[in-house]
Parts: structure tokens; sequence; C-alpha cells
């Protein structure tokens, strides 16, 4: 994973736009956060491989940086992303990666499911 | 040496095993068979190696090599990946794992089942992962049942469990063990902290395992 090249995040966004594509986005705090006392709460969401159609979709801020993907009835979201993957020239998988290096959220879309 | 048996050690994440190495090396030692279920491949794990090596996509592969050299290190005879999701198990058809988990039993008829302790676990899959183990066992008849030794890793543990029916010293293994955890490359900083091989203190919590019996 390397540091978000946001002109190559917005290259991939454009290149995926306007086809179904498989979504993988999550958010954590991790199962043991109210274990170790780092949070009042464990608190985890995640969807794996749902398909959506994104009209427009940017990267946006100045790092961490924020995703939005406009779908025909709502959007998804993420933000927090700090790292990507460069190896991938046709999928997008970027993730947000805490001070201790543990990832905290994740956004993926790719036109074969994950 | 004497042949100890079977043993089986049913737990749901690679790098769950590393909590009882020592007892698993032991057992080896002594001459048991050592199976162990590994019922995901951890792929929801938050720590992707530092610095960054993994990703979401490419971690269950990773962290399946880092399980097979591990587990090599320890001994273990059999590794069986279930193929769980990491993070689904207790929404999985229980009934179904129940009785994989029964027909295994059946099959290989260990003396020895180590297990988390259900209610225990802190992780919800490892809680899921016990009560499956349990209740497998709790529907064998009482002369078919194996020994069940249980991890719990809860702060109220001890209160409300009493103390562990072991205190294993695993002084004699200790190095053994590290190294076996340290093939987890994605996980163990986040294991083991700052943990170096030149800090001495820092073996000293590796050195006993905690295991608490389950009553039928």
């Amino acid at each position: 994973m390397k540091r978000i090249e946001p002109a190559a995040i917005q290259q991939l966004l454009d290149q995926l736009k306007g086809e179904e594509v498989y979504i993988h986005l999550e958010m954590t705090t991790g199962a043991y956060a109210a274990h170790r006392g780092e949070a009042n709460l464990a608190a985890t969401a995640f969807i794996s491989n749902a398909i959506v159609t994104y009209s427009q979709g940017s990267i946006a801020g100045e790092g961490p940086y924020r995703v939005g993907l406009k779908t025909e009835k709502g959007w998804v979201f993420a933000q927090g992303l700090t790292h990507w993957e460069d190896a991938e020239h046709d999928k997008l998988i970027a993730a947000g990666h805490d001070g201790d290096g543990k990832l905290v959220v994740a956004l993926q879309i790719s036109r074969e499911p994950f | 040496m004497t042949r100890q048996g079977n043993i089986l050690v049913v737990l749901p994440h690679p790098d769950d095993e590393s909590i009882i190495g020592g007892t698993i090396i032991q057992h080896i030692q002594q001459g048991a068979h050592v199976t162990y279920v590994c019922m995901t491949l951890g792929e929801m794990g938050r720590n992707m190696g530092t610095p960054l090596f993994a990703n979401r996509v490419t971690l269950p592969r990773i962290r399946e090599k880092e399980l097979d050299e591990a587990c090599r290190i320890l001994g273990i005879h059999e590794v069986q990946k279930w193929g769980l999701h990491d993070k689904m198990v207790e929404f999985e058809d229980r009934a179904y794992w129940v009785q994989r988990i029964q027909e295994l039993i059946r099959a290989t008829k260990p003396k020895l089942v180590l297990t988390f302790y259900p209610g225990h676990g802190v992780h919800p899959d490892h809680d899921a992962c016990g009560e499956m183990v349990i209740r497998a066992v709790s529907g064998l008849a009482p002369e078919e049942r194996p020994v069940v030794q249980c991890i719990a890793v809860t702060r109220q543990g001890k209160q409300l469990l009493g103390p562990p029916d072991l205190e294993n010293d695993v002084s004699d293994v200790v190095d053994q063990k590290i190294e076996s955890l340290l093939q987890h490359q994605t996980q163990f900083q986040l294991m083991m902290g700052d943990y170096s091989p030149d800090k001495p203190e820092k073996k000293e919590r590796y050195k006993i395992e905690r295991l608490w019996t389950y009553r039928f």
C-alpha cells in the first residue's frame, strides 16, 4: 500500500464510472476497542460486493482524503482514506490506516467481485 | 516416548493458536497428534503489516501462508482451513458447523479439544467458535466426550470462572512458541507491541498459558 496520490485515484474513479461495479465499503474500530479501553464501543460495519453504478465520483481533501460516489438514488461515501494499492490498474483498493497502521476504513471498487 | 493420542484444536483465526502455542508444542513433544481447525483466514483483520505490505484483497492469502508457517514451527500435524468468513462466524448456519465438528471428533477421537471459552472470547468469532465446539461435544454420549479445555480472554474471566484449571508453564518451549508467533508477520507488531528477543523481560508473559476445563 502506498500513500494516496489523488490524481491516480481520480483517474480510476473516472475509468469505473457509469458501469455496474462491485463495492466493498467498511469502517471499523476493531473488535477489541472496548476491551482495550480505546473506545466505549467496538463498532464495525461493512458491505461486501454490493453492486452499484455511479454517475460521478471524485476524491477530495488534502489527505487524509474523502471519496464520494453519486448513485442513481443516493451516495457512497468514505472519509479518512490514506493509502491505496498502486499495483492495481483497473480497480480501486483504498483504505485509511491509523497511526499504528491499523485499518479503520476501506473503499474498494472493481468490475469483478472481491 | 508414549503416544499421547489425538488432540483437536478449533479456533477461528490464524494466530489464535499462538495463545496456547507452548501447550501445543509440549503435547506434541509428548507424542500427541494435533489437528487444528482454523475456521477463517482472518481476512477482516486490521493489521496489514508494518510498513503496510498487505491490503484487504491480498490479506487472506498472506495470512494463510503465515498460518502454515506458524503451524509448521509448532509441529502441528494437520491444519484444516474451513473457509468461514472472518467476523461472520456467529451468523453462519451453526447446526451445520456443529455437525461438522462432531463428525471430526468422531473420526479423530481426540482425548482433548482446545477452543475458546464461550462468553469469554471478547471477539464474537471466538465466542461463536467456542459455543459450536461445546454444542458439538454436548451432543456426544458422555463416554464419547473428550476433555475440553478453553481459553478465556475477558478481563473478568478469572472472577466468573474461578482460577484456571491449568496454569501451564511453557518456559522450556517459549522460544519455539515465539518463533511461531513471529510468522504472523502482518499481525505480530499488534500482538507483541514493542517485543524484541533482546528484551528478556518481554518473554515473561509468554511463559504461562492458562486454560479452563469446560464442565458439561
